[in-house]
């Protein structure tokens, strides 16, 4: 049995919050050079070198990169050996939320519910999905998570007939039907089993792969990932979605067991500004 | 890039086409998705308008908090399609300018065609830089909003694109439309 006192837990969040929003991951900064590379049409090119600076200058001047500071969704894989002491460890949660967003000066986003839109005030919830699994350790990641890209995610029960051929043409129908909203280039979290919920937090938790553009390590599924770029590099919407050759930076595919008469498919999109960081406790 | 002054001149948009980049100088307002349900309000009610839209370019924004020394925060446009259902009825009150990101619906469009306004396109994810063109905030109207209060800015050198000219062009549609490839 191992301890973590929750304190620990709330001032990792915290920390993590205030980093996530002014500090865009290497990874993801060498996902938009690459972009920027290969990017053809002159104001794409305009819109990626104007993403590469605002990034410099948001972690040099400390402005957060993107006023959306989003919801902060945290997935914590729990070991079944640890013990948290001193205190609720979802209220730990919520008040590193909280002490980030003050400390950052982020924004609150966040209203009571969709029909009382009072705002909480301190950006909590933050939107956790626990996992048990074996050991004594805790991975947390934190995933700042902007609606605007939220709101142009999908989600569609396809039926097993469809097959890869129905997942290809639902996931390129929701990157057109997004277009400039989810703010392209973006990257793609597909989650496709289980059930219906479960592929929606597949495919949420697919956007927090490390580093970006990483194949899976199915070689099935990395050979969709890698044909889904092409088709959706295809559609011309471009940074911006003002027009180019680079709409997704990268795919991410999960899959899981599903039903011999389903075929559940949630496509998560996450904005150019992508706020991922995980820790291990 | 093209330098423009605002308030916008309403004959030198006319010059304006889709795809131009400029560099919007001078004072806006901004308003977001609560804002906007009670711009609506007022009309209906026979309230007054906080501000008037005649000649006004409007910004959809909700900044960050600003930290101490700064005008304001994190300051990139929102989607724009939320506001499509209350814009018609400032830009029939004869709004010139809107700032934002994302489609603007038919009846938008149609409606910007016919009174003169023109659409602009901040990029989205650039929120810091942004924020470095605003020289002055004050808020003017619904400060329980916090940040989606209505805001007066002054801003200097502030880049955009036309989206939606006044002569039918839409970079949204015709952008994509030039680099579309078939799908392999």
């Amino acid at each position: 049995m191992r301890e973590i006192p929750v304190d620990e837990v709330a001032d990792t969040v915290r920390r993590l919050c205030v980093e996530a929003n002014h500090e865009l991951r290497g990874d993801h900064v060498d996902a938009l050079r690459r972009a920027r590379a290969t990017e053809r049409s002159p104001i794409g090119q305009e819109v990626l070198d104007r993403l590469l600076a605002n990034a410099e200058v948001s972690a040099r001047e400390q402005i957060a990169f993107c006023q959306d500071t989003g919801y902060a969704v945290c997935f914590l894989e729990i070991g079944q050996d640890v013990h948290f002491t001193g205190g609720s460890l979802a209220a730990a949660l919520d008040r590193g939320v909280a002490e980030g967003y003050r400390e950052g000066y982020l924004r609150a986003s966040l209203v009571r519910s969709p029909v009382d839109r009072t705002n909480t005030g301190d950006n909590t919830p933050a939107m956790v999905h626990y996992d048990l699994v074996e050991g004594d350790g805790v991975r947390l990641t934190l995933l700042v998570k902007g609606a605007g890209c939220d709101n142009m995610s999908a989600l569609r029960m396809l039926t097993p007939a469809a097959g890869a051929e129905g997942m290809r043409r639902f996931v390129v129908e929701t990157i057109e039907a997004a277009g400039p909203s989810a703010s392209p280039p973006v990257t793609v979290g597909i989650g496709m089993g289980g059930t219906f919920d479960r592929a929606a937090v597949l495919a949420k938790k697919a956007l927090t792969r490390e580093p970006t553009g990483s194949p899976s390590p199915d070689p099935k599924l990395a050979e969709l990932e890698a044909e889904l770029v092409e088709t959706i590099n295809a559609t011309g919407i471009g940074p911006a979605g003002f027009g180019g050759t680079v709409t997704t930076v990268a795919v991410h595919v999960e899959a899981y067991p599903t039903h011999i008469a389903a075929f559940p498919v949630a496509v998560n999109l996450d904005c150019h500004s992508h706020r991922v960081r995980t820790v291990t406790l | 890039m093209t330098a423009l002054a605002l308030p916008l001149d309403a004959e030198a948009i006319r010059e304006l086409r889709s795809g131009d980049s400029v560099l919007l100088s001078g004072p806006l307002v901004t308003g977001r998705d609560a804002a906007h349900a009670r711009f609506a309000e007022a009309v209906e009610g026979g309230g007054r308008l906080p501000f008037d839209p005649a000649g006004e370019t409007l910004y959809f924004v909700g900044p960050t908090p600003a930290r101490p020394g700064h005008a304001i925060g994190a300051a990139g446009p929102t989607t724009a399609s939320r506001m499509d259902a209350w814009s018609p009825l400032l830009v029939e009150r004869g709004l010139r300018g809107m700032i934002g990101k994302g489609r603007r619906s038919e009846v938008v469009k149609e409606a910007m065609l016919e009174h003169g306004c023109v659409y602009f396109g901040a990029i989205e994810g650039t929120a810091a830089l942004l924020s470095q063109c605003v020289v002055s905030a004050e808020v003017i109207a619904y400060p329980d909003l916090g940040a989606e209060a209505v805001h007066r800015l002054e801003v200097r050198e502030f880049p955009a694109l036309v989206v939606n000219d006044l002569h039918g062009g839409d970079l949204y549609r015709d952008g994509p439309a030039r680099w579309r490839r078939a799908s392999p």
